[in-house]
């Protein structure tokens, strides 16, 4: 089994971190919310909430850290310096590398963005 | 001898020039107006979204002369409702929206070096439709009829019959229908930008512009359907009573206002991003060097496309929602705040390292960046939700948002228009009466919105109609309509220098400002886009490839000529822009207006509940739409390949993810799936607020749901079994499975219809019967829809028009079918199965 995946030909790739964080917002975003309209329906305390938001957020940025890795080998480990603007297929793939390694560090500060509400509010207050 | 050949090349070459500009001419006369040439399109579409502006900005004046002194009777409080109302609407969504579709339909195919857009029947539908829609909306202040309680239209007040009358009807109706002209821009977009852009424009050299317009025409997808959910909502409750925001029958005013932000908070990105789209190519052109960091604004696309999603409850902070989820939005907004702030170092870099001519595009485009930067800075605060409580609702939100979206978007769109009005006229517009404006509107703005923040901050509630003396409002007020009549003369002075006769000045040179990037070859006066497609090889092709305007121009390039009298263009792959086929387009039609004509018929008789008048216009729609297509997509070419020169030969049909068609279908769908999802939010959304949100009412019947969905899928399963036995050529078994399927289809509907009907489930009752009802619904119309497509496809078979290698139509009626069977086995799971879960 492989457990990188190979380099692979698409534009999709580009918005890997984006999704990531997306997912990981509405997954905080929705429990948090669910948790405070229907705290009965889980049975658990809101420090179970905040613990499920730590334990999201850590695999958001694991996922955002593999997405840079990938990024950063399709930049070729950043032998060349950008503006990667010759016609060629190799600096489109670098562009697209070095785009994606760039998202993917926006993602991870706005993953932590989102996170960090969970580390000061104690309670569903209103 | 080569005398002999360079005057039969000559001949060629002129004979070739003459059929290429017989095929792109516009019609003549009154035809005039069933163009649908890119070059048309885009100009109207901008002029009549620029008229809607100076419209809703008379509006704002007469506000401003309201608000001029205390306790004025100007304007009685209704009227003031009504032009509030309708000055946010026009501005939101018949200028600030449309103007930007408008300024890509025009500029996008000679920028990517196509001759037009993939589909521009349906850029002329758009346009129609807007136009149609807008002059509906618009004149409904003259009758005194406008929509009245707000631009975002909040229950119960408009939802009451009493309160809103038939305003809010307007609203929901014409903009639903504005809307529909949207989602078609945005498919239009994606496509061509995706798959039509010049030979060799890998998405490293794509102009920027075409990046940032990607990255809007996506966020239109997810942004505009809960909109148009919301709508459906809002419209059946109005007309049919059904209590999707009446508290007293389950309902929840507060769903409106979540999806009306889950639009309304990305649409202001929507904005936004294609007038810094203009300002990254009027930067690098008057810094005479490349953009600084072309990744940088790559990222900063995509990261604020995305991040724009995560905003929307910061319009809700005042709304009593738990603290954490104000706290993921807050995060979320102070985060946006990273990649706008990148576009703005890029921009400053690029002028630093370049050498800087302020001409009048720059001064507009600099100047709205100062505004934009103060409106964002005080977004970062209304970001806060504790500071956001105080100046909720008050004139310091008023201030914030005429910074952000002036600024952001109003002057970039007139520097704009200064840099490409070249393009319209082949002459520049004038320096001096420019600089005039850009110093009465920067000077007129600043005076007219600064104070509105101090008013703000001294309490003044936004959408009063006047206010007493002696409370300290007065004389910021009457400074703020001195402002405003200042910024109102600067655009009275750029009106009149775009519409004073020029005829007597001399034609500039083709690319007057010295730009680097394609659109600067085309030629105003030719309608066929470019002369040949050129191969692009640079960023800048006009800096870099010094002989490439005069081997377009001469037609060396690909499709040079038109041989078989139809508008072409070239198919090119997503990433490295290899040329795979070429594209026939439509031309010059009725068809498109008949189409948006009869749509907007039946939308503006619906308002009025005119029941027979709606069916007859709807009818009218449907025969035109499949006349459209009968007549003008899926043609069987009458050679499999063509020279397109320069010695490549490319297949003239394509079909499946190959085919633009497909494409569009996909996207469209996508859309589709969003306004689903957010119906499917709302169920949730009621089961969340309610300790049992059956109200004790029985649920649609379980067997029912269940058969409903086990005969989707079984007419999906016989959809696809029909494209594979098109594909071996056994046409009379694929008959055979269309009908089966068809009828299958029906048999699914009808055990649909049955699922919420066999309890007897009231929706004038309770919400939970009507959210059931409306997701049936929903299910029910695309199932209705997908066996027209059957029929089509069937049809399409018996006529010759649907064969084994030519099966586009089978193909994109099959990606339909794909999403049909999410959205039915999702809807009857959850009716079905969800409340007994519970």
């Amino acid at each position: 089994m492989r457990l990188i995946p190979k380099e692979i030909e698409t534009l999709w790739t580009l918005f890997t971190a984006p999704v990531v964080w997306a997912a990981h917002f509405l997954v905080c975003y929705i429990g948090a919310a669910l948790y405070c309209a229907k705290p009965e329906l889980i049975g658990l305390s809101f420090s179970a909430v905040r613990a499920g938001i730590a334990a999201v957020t850590l695999i958001a940025l694991s996922l955002i850290a593999l997405s840079a890795w990938l990024a950063w080998r399709q930049w070729g480990f950043g032998r060349d310096d950008p503006p990667h603007d010759d016609p060629t297929r190799r600096d489109r793939t670098l562009f697209q590398g070095f785009a994606t390694l760039l998202l993917s560090g926006l993602s991870f500060i706005a993953v932590i963005f989102t996170a960090m509400p969970a580390l000061f509010l104690t309670e569903c207050i209103r | 001898m080569s005398a002999a050949i360079k005057k039969r090349s000559l001949e060629e070459y002129k004979a070739q020039e003459e059929r290429l500009r017989a095929v792109w001419a516009n019609p003549a006369g009154w035809r005039y107006w069933t163009s649908v040439n890119n070059f048309q399109i885009g100009l109207w579409y901008s002029s009549a979204a620029f008229a809607f502006m100076l419209f809703a900005g008379a509006l704002a004046l007469l506000m401003r002369l309201q608000l001029a002194v205390p306790d004025n009777d100007f304007l009685s409080a209704d009227f003031f409702n009504q032009a509030f109302t309708l000055h946010g609407t026009v501005m939101m969504f018949l200028f600030a929206v449309p103007i930007f579709e408008a300024v890509a339909i025009f500029l996008l195919p000679p920028m990517l070096g196509a001759r037009e857009m993939p589909f521009p029947r349906l850029g002329a539908f758009s346009f129609w439709s807007f136009f149609l829609g807008g002059i509906f909306v618009c004149g409904s202040i003259f009758f005194s009829a406008a929509p009245s309680a707000g631009w975002f239209m909040y229950p119960p007040l408009a939802t009451d019959k009493e309160f809103s009358g038939i305003g809010a009807d307007i609203w929901l109706l014409g903009l639903s229908f504005i809307e529909v002209a949207s989602i078609a821009a945005a498919v239009e977009l994606i496509v061509g930008i995706m798959k039509c852009r010049a030979p060799g424009m890998r998405i490293n050299l794509m102009p920027l512009f075409a990046w940032y317009l990607l990255i809007v025409a996506g966020m239109i997808l997810f942004a505009f359907p809960p909109l148009i959910a919301g709508d459906l909502l809002f419209e059946m409750e109005r007309m049919f009573d059904w209590p999707f925001f009446d508290a007293a029958r389950g309902g929840d005013p507060l769903l409106w206002q979540h999806l009306f932000w889950i639009f309304g908070h990305p649409e202001v990105y929507i904005i936004f991003l294609p007038a810094i789209a203009l300002m990254a190519m009027i930067v690098p052109t008057f810094s005479q060097r490349p953009i600084v960091g072309y990744s940088w604004i790559v990222l900063a696309a995509v990261g604020t496309g995305f991040l724009s999603f995560g905003l929307w409850v910061h319009h809700m902070f005042a709304t009593g929602l738990p603290q954490i989820s104000l706290a993921f939005f807050s995060a979320a907004s102070e985060a946006v705040a990273i990649p706008t702030g990148v576009q703005i170092f890029v921009f400053i870099a690029t002028m630093l390292t370049g050498r800087v001519i302020f001409s009048t595009p720059m001064l507009f485009g600099t100047g709205g960046l100062a505004i934009f930067v103060i409106g964002g800075l005080t977004g970062v605060m209304v970001a806060l939700a504790p500071f956001d409580w105080q100046a909720h609702d008050t004139y310091f939100v008023v201030a914030h948002l005429h910074y952000v979206l002036i600024g952001g978007m109003l002057f970039p769109v007139v520097a704009g228009l200064y840099y490409y009005y070249p393009l319209i006229d082949a002459k520049k517009l004038s320096d001096r009466l420019g600089r005039l404006a850009f110093w009465l509107m920067f000077c007129g703005f600043n005076i007219g919105f600064f104070p509105m923040h101090l008013s703000g901050l001294r309490g003044m509630p936004r959408r009063v109609f006047t206010y007493p003396a002696e409370i300290g409002w007065d004389w910021l007020n009457l400074i703020s309509t001195a402002g405003a009549f200042i910024f109102a003369a600067g655009v009275l002075v750029v009106v009149f220098d775009v519409l004073r006769p020029k005829h007597r000045e001399p034609r500039d040179e083709l690319n007057p400002w010295n730009a680097g990037t394609l659109e600067w070859i085309s030629e105003p006066e030719e309608d066929w886009g470019v002369r040949s497609i050129p191969i692009v090889r640079s960023r800048y092709p006009l800096w870099d490839q010094k002989d490439l305007a005069r081997e377009v121009n001469e037609g060396r390039c690909y499709l040079p000529d038109a041989e078989e009298g139809r508008r072409e263009g070239l198919v090119t792959s997503v990433l490295d822009a290899d040329p795979i086929q070429v594209l026939r387009v439509g031309g010059s039609s009725h068809v498109t207006i008949v189409s948006a004509l009869s749509l907007g018929a039946a939308f503006i008789a619906l308002t009025f509940h005119w029941w027979i008048a709606t069916a007859m216009a709807a009818i009218t729609c449907f025969c035109a739409v499949i006349y459209w297509l009968w007549t003008g997509t899926g043609e069987i070419p009458e050679k499999p390949e063509k020279d397109v020169g320069l010695g490549l030969s490319l297949p003239l049909y394509a079909s499946g993810p190959d085919s633009v068609g497909w494409w569009a279908m996909f996207i469209t769908m996508v859309g589709d799936g969003t306004a689903f999802a957010s119906l499917v939010f709302g169920y949730f959304f009621y089961w969340t607020i309610h300790a049992d949100f059956t109200a004790g009412i029985a649920g649609p019947d379980a067997i029912w749901s269940l058969l409903a969905a086990i005969l989707f899928a079984a007419a999906w399963g016989l959809m696809v079994a029909a494209r594979m036995f098109n594909r071996r050529g056994a046409t009379a078994t694929v008959r055979g499975l269309l009908v089966a399927s068809l009828l299958t289809t029906v048999a699914a509907s009808a055990a649909g219809l049955a699922a919420p009907w066999s309890p007897g489930m009231d929706p004038m009752r309770h919400v939970y019967p009507a959210i059931v009802w409306i997701l049936v619904i929903w299910v029910l119309a695309h199932a209705a829809l997908g066996t027209v497509m059957q029929a089509y496809c069937l049809a399409r078979s018996l006529a010759g028009r649907l064969t084994p290698k030519h099966d586009m139509d089978l193909s994109n009626v099959v990606l339909y079918w794909h999403f049909l069977l999410v959205t039915a086995v999702i809807t009857f799971a959850i009716i079905g199965l969800f409340p007994a879960a519970m």
